[in-house]
């Protein structure tokens, strides 16, 4: 683990402390984040799986279908019936926040409501196999919807889980060691300083009685003498 | 707010959409669905725009850009040569990113 690049001092210190509560406080709650993340995500994945499978499957029948009534019918024909739709829709977009992650959700405004007037051509000039065929895909619409909304928001929710466990994992590994053991290393030095500064204090204390003690001696010989 | 609903791709996927409402946009060279591609997410009257896989596959950059961005979804739809299995690789990809491995599809 890297040192970070600090003064050994008692102010730094505390500095380093106050970051590592904050680092260990945002640790859990990125953790209580990614986990509740990873619980609505593995509920929406699992419906997007199945819904594209189902969607997938009626899509398939559709140009089945759409394949059959182009042999009835002369691909001018074909082209001519659909050109203009009867109905037309509009799709409201509003926004849902899932753990701050803002994902759209869609709903439909058909503008023409009645179910069975969907057909935009007359049938004197169409085949029967053209009605199921567009009849088909209105009924697929709404799993259309559905299906677009669920895999957008399981997809901004991937992306958001993979950030958040790289967060976490980058205060986790990286960043709690890394003040822990700059705080550490803080401390030690200041210890030692205050080792080194007693040992010096000792001494010189040493060194004064050294000295007191050879003016007395100096003195002594000097009364005897005299 | 009020968006449209686009589908892109080749004439003979795209028509049928045509009769529910949808806007329909025929493109077949990469240049033509780019083109058509960038102008739609661009425009932002578009809320969904259904493309067919066949299509999906050759704009790669344009779909990564509107990747993190709510509106528009963009969403593979096979095409009428049948799936190429896209869309439920992208769905495996989800889970794989998420989870760290993929825990939905054990074959």
């Amino acid at each position: 683990m890297a040192l970070i690049n600090v003064n050994p001092t008692r102010m730094e210190m505390t500095r380093l402390k106050k970051r590592l509560a904050t680092s260990i406080r945002g640790h859990k709650l990125l953790k209580d984040k990614r986990d509740d993340l990873m619980k609505k995500f593995l509920d929406l994945i699992r419906r997007n799986k199945e819904l594209r499978e189902q969607v997938e499957q009626e899509i398939s029948d559709i140009y089945g279908g759409f394949v059959v009534a182009s042999a009835v019918m002369s691909p001018q024909m074909l082209e001519e019936a659909l050109m203009l739709p009867k109905q037309s829709i509009d799709l409201e977009v509003g926004e849902r926040n899932v753990m701050s992650v803002t994902v759209p959700s869609f709903e439909f405004i058909a503008s023409e409501n009645s179910d069975s007037d969907i057909y935009s051509y007359g049938f004197v000039a169409t085949s029967g196999e053209l009605d199921d065929s567009v009849a088909a895909v209105k009924n697929v619409l709404p799993h259309l919807l559905e299906l677009a909304q669920i895999e957008k928001s399981a997809q901004m929710i991937a992306e958001e889980i993979e950030r958040t466990r790289r967060r976490v994992n980058a205060l986790e590994y990286v960043q709690i060691p890394d003040l822990q053991e700059t705080i550490k290393y803080i401390k030690m030095k200041l210890d030692e300083n205050e080792r080194g500064n007693l040992a010096r204090l000792m001494k010189i204390k040493d060194m004064m009685v050294e000295q007191a003690l050879e003016a007395k001696r100096e003195n002594s010989t000097n009364t005897l003498s005299s | 707010m009020r968006k449209k609903i686009a589908v892109v791709g080749d004439k003979g996927s795209v028509l049928g959409f045509k009769s529910v409402g949808f806007e329909v946009f025929m493109a077949n060279t990469q240049q033509e669905i780019s083109d058509t591609m960038t102008q739609l997410c661009k425009s932002g009257d578009y809320g969904i725009i259904f493309i067919t896989e066949q299509a999906y596959v050759q704009i790669p950059k344009i779909i990564d850009e509107y990747k993190e961005i709510p509106t528009p979804a963009i969403i593979p739809i096979p095409g009428k040569d049948g799936s190429l299995g896209i869309g439920i690789k992208n769905v495996k990809k989800n889970v794989e990113r998420a989870v760290g491995a993929d825990i939905l599809f054990n074959d």
